[in-house]
């Protein structure tokens, strides 16, 4: 086929930069909130996401993890009792306030947990290591709030709730999505941090036996400790993210914005391809009165609707890149997964095919007599 | 054989809203290969509608229209295209050529909708665009070609589909009358040398001397049809007789 579309697409240069920039406002805008989405879910569950523990226990009716409420923990010993249990830790998570050197509060989050357990550990250490927590008042935090809590440096002492802590280690890239930062520690230590009494725990973490099927071994711990509920990672995970995502509205807020993103580029997109076909109208009555099918009239607006995406999409991504690079210093993430850039691809393509459908309805109703009108 | 194009009692009435008005009224007319007939006549006396209607691009209100012995006035909108495609080519008063394509390109455009493509396509409008004198503008663009060459390049890519039926409106309006009568001439090439029926509109009386047949359509009905006049103080032929219409 003779390059009509091509040559007609790059006909108006001003017409197609127009075209291009509402393809990479939505492009961008879409790559962001959907890449805030995903970084938001996956921060909501980061903690139990890079747990090692196969079930949660908490007390009934705990609908996410920062919601937990306390229990005794003699159940600890009651849940290693089941068969099928390879360890079970207690672990604490609990807001409390944190106490700035200009006097300020913050709140953060304590995860309180056992050092010598693989079932829950502070990950990506950059400073610092897990075996720093068994020193007296250690804790470990992220370098992204080191600002935020005030501190400068390793060693520095703080308060917490009237306790001494002492930062021991830096983790990079443990967000919360509360803005409340996590502060690892030792159990006993989050205890005093949380008002947490000395019999009490928040979760149990629970590692299954090797072969041992984890369905079953809930069923066990259900049947064995009363007054518990039993969550498999991966579920407790959903029911947290679903909670701050979608109960809150937050979520819902960060894909409105990303749908109004894929209206904009809409819009914009389906105004200059009609613009364009009302500028080639005769030419495309021409076409039907030599005899052009309306599908071969069709393709060639499609063509262009094709091109255009492929374009902004290309120019969209690069921008998109630069974004996420520069958030992945901030508090919130935006996280670019290779399956959602394959998908913004295809996104982007029915966006513009779709929007030329506005100019394809001209085409079918366009009278081929309208050639013999000067 | 058929004629090329065979019209019976066509009319066609346009009806906006509550108001009706008949574009023509009962036309008979048969046009037979290898002839140029020219459709002559005041300003809306219902020659381009004739002609639309023999192009399969406009359907008539009532009455018989065969293109090549085929029936096709009751023919649906989405049918007529293929028609056109395989019988009809053709040359319109502003050119209609696509300004974004070079020469060669508009008329392998035309090729490109009979499924001709790639180099059998480049050297069969490079034969076409040198048949008609422009083998040294095939990459020009239509802004860069005279009104004349313009024409030459439309009448080419009419060509291109090799159609048996040739349609001109006005072809040489918008041209001086020494290019104008290059065209014309090239019309009647078409008609006498190489076999197609050449249906041509025009106001210009000064080319009617090429055509076999001149067709006055006056308010939507033939008013007359002869052989052209010859020019004033030249030796007098015998006018050809028109075709008696077949039954």
């Amino acid at each position: 086929m003779p390059p009509l579309a091509r040559r007609n697409l790059f006909r108006d240069k001003v017409r197609l930069a127009v075209t291009l920039t509402g393809i990479v406002f939505a492009v961008v805008l879409i790559v962001v909130e959907l890449g805030l989405f995903v970084g938001f879910t996956r921060t909501t569950s980061s903690l139990i996401d890079h747990s090692g523990a196969d079930l949660w226990v908490t007390s009934r009716h705990v609908p996410y993890v920062e919601l937990g409420v306390p229990f005794s923990e003699r159940k600890l010993y009651q849940v290693r009792a089941v068969p099928g249990v390879e360890d079970a830790e207690k672990i604490i998570v609990r807001w409390t306030d944190w106490k700035r050197p200009d006097g300020r509060q913050e709140s953060v989050q304590i995860v309180g947990l056992n050092p010598d357990a693989d079932v829950i550990r502070p990950w990506n250490l950059v400073a610092g290591s897990v075996e720093d927590l068994k020193r007296p008042d250690a804790v470990i935090m992220d370098e992204i709030y080191r600002e935020k809590l005030g501190v400068t440096k390793l060693g520095e002492l703080f308060e917490i709730r009237g306790h001494r802590a002492r930062v021991v280690g830096f983790t990079h890239g443990i967000r919360s999505f509360t803005t409340s930062p996590y502060v690892f520690t030792t159990f006993k230590n989050a205890q005093d941090y949380a008002s947490i009494a000395d019999d009490q725990t928040i979760f149990i973490l629970v590692k299954v036996a090797p072969g041992a099927d984890v369905a079953q071994v809930r069923q066990a711990i259900l049947d064995h400790v009363k007054d518990v509920e039993v969550f498999k990672s991966a579920e407790f995970s959903r029911m947290t993210q679903f909670y701050w995502m979608f109960t809150t509205g937050a979520g819902v807020a960060v894909l409105l914005a990303a749908a109004l993103g894929l209206i904009v580029g809409f819009v914009v997109v389906a105004q200059t391809i009609y613009a364009t076909t009302m500028d080639h109208l005769r030419e495309y009555g021409t076409l039907k009165a030599m005899g052009a099918a309306n599908r071969y009239v069709y393709w060639v607006i499609v063509r262009q609707a094709a091109m255009s995406a492929v374009m902004g999409y290309v120019l969209g991504m690069i921008v998109s890149v630069f974004v996420v690079h520069a958030s992945q210093e901030g508090g919130a993430a935006i996280l670019l997964p290779w399956p959602m850039a394959i998908g913004m691809f295809f996104l982007t393509l029915v966006m513009c095919v779709g929007a030329a459908l506005v100019s394809i309805s001209k085409i079918t109703s366009l009278d081929p007599a309208m050639v013999f009108r000067s | 054989m058929h004629p090329a194009i065979a019209v019976r009692k066509l009319t066609k009435t346009y009806t906006e809203g509550a108001t009706s008005s008949p574009a023509l009224r009962g036309i008979d007319l048969d046009v037979e290969a290898g002839e140029l007939v020219m459709l002559m006549g005041p300003s809306g006396s219902g020659k381009t509608t004739l002609l639309s209607i023999m192009g399969c691009i406009l359907s008539p209100t009532s009455g018989s229209v065969r293109i090549a012995g085929r029936e096709v006035s009751h023919l649906s909108q989405k049918e007529l295209p293929a028609v056109r495609l395989a019988n009809i080519g053709f040359v319109f008063q502003g050119f209609n050529l696509f300004p974004t394509l070079t020469a060669a390109e508009n008329v392998e455009l035309m090729l490109d909708l009979k499924g001709i493509r790639g180099e059998v396509a480049k050297r069969r409008a490079e034969e076409l665009l040198e048949q008609v004198g422009l083998s040294q503008k095939l990459e020009s663009f239509p802004a860069d070609l005279s009104g004349g060459q313009k024409q030459r390049v439309a009448v080419a890519r009419a060509l291109a589909g090799d159609p048996r039926i040739i349609l001109a409106d006005e072809p040489t309006a918008a041209l001086d009358s020494h290019t104008g009568r290059h065209v014309i001439e090239t019309m009647q090439q078409l008609a006498h040398a190489r076999g197609r029926a050449v249906v041509v509109v025009t106001h210009d009386s000064r080319v009617a001397e090429f055509a076999d047949r001149i067709v006055r359509i006056e308010d939507g009905l033939i008013a007359r049809a002869h052989s052209p006049e010859p020019p004033a103080g030249m030796y007098c032929q015998e006018p050809k007789a028109s075709p008696a219409p077949a039954a």
